[in-house]
């Protein structure tokens, strides 16, 4: 298998029947952070409803292709990408699109906790607040932290500080800062690898919650979480381009349902990755 | 929840950025007046830099630079020229820099190598701080009262001595704060390194922490200098004015001219020639603490670029 | 390596010499460490015995007596103290949000890098520009240019007592304005500092959750840089309360007493040095306890300034 025949992407076009059961839809994208290429020629259909695992060995791209999905590489200088991402029948980089209407829809996890400086009330109904809310907010925060499954835990001090709370349920706070915004899709960047083993239980548990609702896209590293909590699995590899000058750019290998990819994957290099012979 | 979705259907309901949308006007309402406030906050130097090379360097000649000044009245065409209190600029600050330089070396090395966190050292630290927020006037008054009004000196009273001390009270606190902080970024591993192999604290503060931490430090003199050679305040009533070169080791005993102090008192002279001085004197003034101050951002920059 | 040892290792045994430098190198280094608080306090020493004539003959009466008159030998600061107040704080009124504003400028990327950096540039160098060649600037042209515009003001808003009088040339309001000119860059300088130890992932939770960039600069990222902000201000209230010649340069230097914004006033650092060279007898006390007040109201702003930034940052 060469690099141009995955290209075309023809391996990645999965069995979705319709269209309206594909959230994201990623179409030859490329990103860079200024010269240097990052991930080339992605093609993928993102199915709505489920959770989708993007996994690969470190700087294959994946957190890339996550952060620009609700257009969050914007804020780094020089990033720029080509190719289309589709949502909601929108390509996310037209020039009109507006990337923050596109965040308020898309809502984003990140690797560390990064609660805001404010009471755990105030840090769900910011969000809320700026987005136009104007129904109860004592209730959406309940709801919210509820959600979250983190309300047992901080029902009787909603009045104190964010980073009050252990990191675990800081990751769980952001979480239901996300869902109190009511995106359509979530990010997840690494969201528990900054966590202990029983924290990311309650992550996970949470995310189990979530699919009901929402379409999660999740960037992890731990292929077994992967396959606790994945309907489809999405693996990237880096490799050394001799077009490029240095370093490695990424590019998407294979893309199916979680147990077909771990059971029984079609390409050599995706078995070799997750049965841990490199990576 | 469903009030969200409910209002960005209502008028708004795709992903396009809308120009007349309350958040994006304010969005760019806001960044309208944080430029314009940037505008207005780099115009004054614009202006500022644009008169005095306009007014001052118009001046500029070599009889400028190397005549004396003429007392206001004397003369109604010309004042003189500023040569002396170029000279004399340069020897108060020199005198500033002798003693400002061995105390705040020598309290910053003191706080950052052999202070252990005790009361007298936090009260040094604070007793710093505080210095620095004394008004520059206050250390004029300070010298006045303690040497000027006492002749405490060889019978001087005003004299470029006791302009001197008035800024040296000026430069300490920078020099002492920049010494500290530059030997506190010097790698612990490096002292403990000295100090492992016999070294007394005095060879490895001289000799390893010292050089080690050379640039921040330098660049801490380099800015207290260039704040101290553009003071008036401290001067006006200490070291005051001079129509005389002062060319004898005996005049650092005598009143000397200075480029701050003939600017002022130019100036709020009713006589032209004397203001178009004034002006030739900030320039020279000016030109020289632009020097100094782009010299000291570029030694700090080398000593990030290290580090 | 001591005592019994040192017989076996006659190489290693320190001379006494070294001995000797190495401590008279700490003692020398507490010496001048010491010189701080020695230069400190004799400060206090000498301006408080100074000005014990006049404390003793007009108490705190000094503060609220606005006569100041040589020839009757009459004393009192109040048109001083009014003055150094208030041009202090609102200077500080004008210069917070220009100082803010354009350290967000700097920090966000609202305008290209190069353009940013060469903002910061010219703020840091408009810094250097000596407070007497700023005072020269404010003479000649800075407020003959502002006074038409003065002048409109008070003859439309002349009923505010704060605009009560036709401007003569120098004032209270010029030498305020002169005064945002020297405080803009530390504010800038002090405000950007602390934005830009905002931590990162703080803006990517905001902008994560659909916030615009200035929902994100309110909300999020001026109330994390507030201590270091308000410390700024702070400090450079200190510093606008101590400004001496620009100031002196151009307020005017009166002591006849006048809300008016617009009519020429005092302070008293101005006045310290207008009078200071020239003054003898009781009038140099109640210079020296003008003096004493200034030191101390700086200090009190200089020391709240540092526990400010202490107490705000533990929180954070």
């Amino acid at each position: 298998m060469n690099y141009t025949d995955k290209a075309k992407g023809i391996e990645n076009q999965i069995d979705i029947p319709n269209s309206d059961k594909v959230a994201i839809s990623m179409q030859n994208v490329s990103i860079k952070y200024n010269s240097q290429t990052a991930v080339k020629n992605v093609f993928c259909d993102i199915p709505k409803g489920k959770v989708t695992a993007l996994i690969g060995p470190s700087g294959c791209g994946k957190s890339t292709i996550l952060r620009a999905i609700n257009r969050m590489n914007d804020l780094i200088s020089g990033c720029s990408l080509t190719g289309k991402i589709l949502f909601d029948g929108y390509d996310l980089y037209n020039k009109q699109i507006d990337p923050v209407e596109v965040r308020r829809r898309i809502g984003m996890v990140f690797q560390q906790p990064n609660p805001f400086p404010k009471t755990i009330y105030e840090n769900i109904a910011f969000g809320a607040r700026i987005n136009g809310f104007t129904g109860n907010m004592d209730e959406l925060v309940a709801n919210s932290l509820k959600r979250a499954a983190l309300w047992g835990e901080c029902k009787d001090k909603l009045k104190e500080s964010g980073y009050s709370l252990s990191g675990g349920q800081q990751q769980r706070l952001c979480i239901a800062r996300t869902i109190a915004i009511e995106p359509e899709v979530i990010l997840m960047d690494e969201p528990c690898s900054a966590l202990d083993p029983i924290s990311t239980l309650k992550i996970e548990e949470t995310m189990h919650e979530l699919k009901k609702n929402y379409t999660l896209i999740i960037v992890t590293h731990n292929m077994q979480q992967a396959l606790r909590v994945s309907d489809y699995t999405a693996f990237f590899n880096a490799e050394k381009i001799d077009s490029s000058k240095s370093g490695k750019v990424g590019y998407l290998v294979e893309f199916n349902q979680t147990n077909k990819i771990f059971n029984s994957p079609k390409q050599k290099v995706t078995k070799d990755y997750i049965t841990g012979k490199f990576g | 929840m469903k009030n969200i979705s409910k209002k960005q259907k209502s008028k708004y309901e795709n992903l396009y950025y809308h120009p007349y949308k309350k958040n994006n006007i304010k969005d760019k309402l806001l960044t309208s007046i944080s430029i314009l406030f940037s505008t207005i906050a780099i115009l004054p130097l614009v202006l500022v830099l644009a008169y005095i090379l306009i007014k001052g360097g118009s001046l500029l000649s070599y009889d400028l630079l190397t005549n004396l000044p003429e007392p206001p009245g004397d003369d109604i065409i010309s004042a003189g020229g500023i040569g002396n209190a170029i000279i004399g600029t340069l020897i108060i600050t020199i005198i500033a820099t002798f003693i400002s330089v061995p105390i705040g070396i020598g309290g910053g090395i003191y706080l950052a190598e052999y202070s252990k966190g005790a009361l007298f050292s936090k009260f040094i630290r604070f007793g710093t701080n505080v210095l620095s927020g004394v008004p520059s006037i206050i250390a004029g008054v300070f010298i006045y009262g303690i040497i000027v009004y006492t002749k405490i000196i060889f019978g001087s009273n005003f004299s470029a001595i006791a302009g001197g001390m008035a800024l040296s009270i000026l430069m300490i606190p920078t020099v002492i704060k920049t010494t500290d902080e530059g030997l506190k970024l010097v790698s612990q591993e490096l002292r403990k390194g000295a100090l492992g192999v016999g070294a007394s604290k005095f060879v490895t503060i001289t000799q390893i922490t010292l050089p080690a931490a050379i640039n921040p430090i330098a660049t801490g003199i380099l800015l207290a200098i260039a704040r101290a050679a553009g003071e008036t305040a401290p001067l006006i009533f200490t070291a005051l004015f001079s129509f005389y070169w002062s060319s004898s080791p005996q005049s650092i005993l005598e009143p000397i001219a200075s480029l701050s102090v003939l600017i002022y008192n130019f100036a709020i002279e009713p006589y032209k020639a004397q203001n178009e001085l004034a002006w030739a004197a900030s320039f020279i003034l000016v030109l020289l603490l632009l020097f100094l101050n782009i010299l000291s951002k570029w030694l700090s920059k080398r000593t990030n670029l290290e580090t | 390596m001591r005592n019994g040892q040192s017989s076996k290792f006659l190489l290693r045994q320190r001379p006494l010499s070294e001995r000797l430098i190495d401590n008279g190198f700490k003692r020398l280094a507490i010496a001048m460490a010491a010189m701080v608080a020695i230069v400190l306090i004799s400060i206090f020493l000498v301006i408080f015995l100074g000005a014990s004539e006049s404390i003793h003959r007009y108490g705190l009466k000094f503060l609220v007596i606005s006569e100041w008159n040589p020839v009757t030998d009459e004393y009192g600061a109040f048109t001083a103290i009014y003055g150094t107040i208030v041009t202090s704080i609102a200077s500080i009124l004008i210069a917070l949000p220009l100082g803010v504003g354009t350290s967000i400028v700097i920090t966000e990327d609202i305008l290209p890098s190069k353009l940013r950096d060469l903002i910061g540039l010219m703020v840091e160098l408009l810094a250097a520009i000596p407070s007497v060649v700023l005072g020269l600037w404010a003479i000649f042209v800075m407020e003959p240019f502002l006074r038409p515009l003065l002048l409109g003001l008070h003859t439309n808003f002349g009923w505010i007592p704060f605009l009560s009088t036709e401007p003569i040339g120098p004032g209270m309001l010029p030498a305020i304005l002169i005064l945002v000119i020297m405080i803009l860059p530390i504010i800038t300088s002090i405000s950007r500092d602390s934005l830009k130890q905002v931590p990162n992932k703080l803006r990517e939770a905001a902008y994560g959750i659909g916030a615009t960039r200035w929902a994100t600069i309110i909300n999020v990222i001026l109330p994390a840089a507030i201590s270091g902000i308000t410390g700024g201000v702070l400090l450079a209230l200190g510093r606008a309360m101590g400004e001496t010649m620009a100031v002196t340069m151009i307020i005017g230097n009166s002591f006849s007493f006048n809300w008016s914004l617009l009519a020429p006033g005092n302070t008293i650092s101005a006045m310290l040095a207008n009078q200071f060279g020239e003054a003898d007898g009781s009038q140099v006390s109640s210079l020296m306890y003008a003096a004493l007040i200034l030191m101390i109201l700086t200090l009190i702003v200089n020391i709240l300034a540092q526990l400010i930034v202490k107490k705000m940052r533990l929180k954070y």
